[in-house]
């Protein structure tokens, strides 16, 4: 893979998403937890879906998760991923709630709606960490 | 309390904004010639000139004067530069829509509660778009921080968050690999006898069947045809309409629901804010599904005609794969549906030409594809903003 090219679709770090992507360097994937009514949610976001709190804390999520769907790309979209296709993405929901997108390691044949999945670890780049898929064992 | 001062006076004008809501209808409609554009693209072609050709064929259509427009609503093209390239310097209602599909259905509800209101009397909604000269392949672009987290996994790509529906919509339902074929094939059809249309050729299921994946399960013909063209409609009272040179098309209902999230995947493949829509509807136009001669169905993507019709109550939840079969949404069959070639066989113009075809429908101005007595059309986009018309000619 292009490493330049994956770089430039990573988000961004910010004061507010640091913590999450500190964590992934530890191969721990952490939620934002609003910090009044407990709601967690992802990507992050300035506030609370629920209440509208401002105030949030980052809590461990389990990173296990259901697929609930997945498709396999075969065009060539980004740069990034032109020697991958085709690859498979999955929709998947945490058990702690929230959906989150992300490549499915393993043979697509495999995978199957409402399949368990585990968060697995990859270090993409020197200073990136980032959580994709995989049937869990 | 009275008003003082030189604004006083026009008992007219205070009698139309106090009194109850008026009656809509659409009286104009313009577009371009979407296949010729398709034929040659020009990286230089302006938008805006596209959006002013439909502008200007939509006034000719209605029999009204430029000067008599005095509300202006754009989407994709902004309303500024609209209005100063169209000559429309004072409107009295003025927006621009951002150039997503949803925003087709929208521009119409605005335009219709402009004039319900008295907020404007003649409405022209006005759409441009150079996307296939600029090569706009609506995915791998930027996004904003939250598409960063699906980007930095390959994923991007309306067409690939419908595709995600679609597997799940096969899971839950036992649709085959080829139960998206009758919507492609029957788009072809009917583009097959609209001289404007993009892709004119038929095609069968062996030939849908073998067309390359692009985000699988999604294959080739499953997807719009990114164009090139010019939209337009003019919408004031149905009153003013009877004086005007075509057959009224009455707005008899129109609804919106949004489905908002991060996502363009919705986990109900937005039926519940389908159902909504639909209630609404039906219950405003006193019509239901069994009474709409022709449906105009927003379809970037065809899993999304499934989800439509099963939202808005035209079939069984989970049972659309099976109903759409044998011919039934043909120009000619029970059902007509997206007589034009639709997204996947006239050209992708973002749901505006949904709804030229539904008016020209209605007033049996569709020559080879006319549906046999046509006086009612409903559109419907199931998408992140659900919106549905119903349709009547007067």
């Amino acid at each position: 893979m292009n490493a330049e090219a994956f770089r430039s679709l990573l988000p961004e770090i910010t004061h507010v998403n640091g913590p999450f992507w500190l964590s992934l360097r530890d191969g721990q994937l952490i939620l934002q937890t609003c910090s009044d009514c407990g709601e967690r949610r992802f990507p992050d976001s300035p506030v609370c879906p629920r209440c509208l709190s401002a105030q949030s804390t980052w809590t461990p999520a389990s990173g296990r998760g259901t697929l609930w769907s997945w498709i396999v790309m075969h065009q060539k979209y980004f740069a990034a991923f032109a020697d991958e296709v085709p690859y498979a993405v999955g929709f998947i929901q945490l058990d702690e709630g929230p959906f989150i997108i992300s490549r499915l390691l393993g043979d697509p044949a495999a995978l199957a709606c409402d399949m368990v999945v585990q968060a697995v670890f990859e270090q993409v780049l020197a200073d990136r960490t980032i959580a994709v898929f995989q049937a869990a064992s | 309390m009275e008003c003082r001062s030189e604004f006083r006076g026009g008992a007219e004008e205070r009698e139309a904004w106090v009194s109850e809501s008026r009656e809509v209808a659409i009286v104009g409609v313009g577009q371009t010639d979407f296949a010729s554009l398709y034929a040659v693209r020009d990286t230089q072609r302006d938008e805006y000139a596209l959006a002013a050709q439909a502008l200007k064929d939509a006034l000719d259509d209605a029999g009204l004067d430029k000067s008599e427009v005095d509300g202006l609503l754009t989407a994709r093209v902004g309303y500024n530069r609209m209005a100063d390239v169209a000559g429309i310097r004072n409107p009295r209602v003025v927006n621009g829509l951002e150039g997503s599909g949803r925003m087709s259905g929208v521009s119409l509800q605005h335009a219709t509660a402009l004039v319900a209101t008295g907020m404007a009397d003649v409405v022209a909604c006005v759409y441009g778009n150079n996307g296939r000269s600029v090569q706009m392949k609506y995915g791998g672009e930027g996004g904003g921080p939250t598409a960063a987290y699906d980007a930095m996994h390959g994923m991007t790509s309306p067409g690939a968050y419908v595709a995600m529906m679609y597997r799940r919509y096969r899971h839950l339902y036992g649709a085959p690999e080829d139960a998206l074929a009758p919507v492609a094939i029957s788009n072809r059809r009917n583009a097959a006898r609209n001289p404007v249309a993009v892709m004119r050729e038929e095609i069968d299921t062996e030939r849908y069947l073998s067309s390359r994946y692009i985000a699988e399960p999604l294959r080739l013909f499953d997807y719009c045809i990114i164009n090139d063209g010019g939209v337009a409609f003019i919408v004031t009272s149905l009153e003013r309409a009877r004086s005007l040179r075509k057959r009224p098309v009455r707005v008899a209902a129109t609804a919106a629901m949004g489905d908002l999230t991060n996502y363009y995947t919705s986990t109900d493949m937005f039926y519940g804010a389908c159902q909504d829509v639909a209630r609404r509807v039906y219950a405003r136009s006193g019509l239901g599904p069994e009474q709409m001669d022709c449906l105009q169905v927003y379809d970037n993507f065809t899993p999304i005609v499934l989800f439509t019709l099963e939202g808005f109550g035209h079939a069984k939840q989970g049972s659309a794969w099976e109903w759409i079969r044998g011919g039934r949404i043909g120009f000619d069959g029970e059902r007509p549906l997206n007589t034009s070639g639709g997204h996947t066989g006239e050209s992708y113009m973002q749901g505006w030409a949904l709804h030229v075809e539904a008016v020209r429908q209605i007033r049996g101005e569709c020559g080879d594809r006319q549906v046999a007595a046509c006086h009612t059309a409903q559109y419907m986009c199931a998408s992140p903003i659900v919106t549905s018309h119903v349709l009547v000619g007067e």
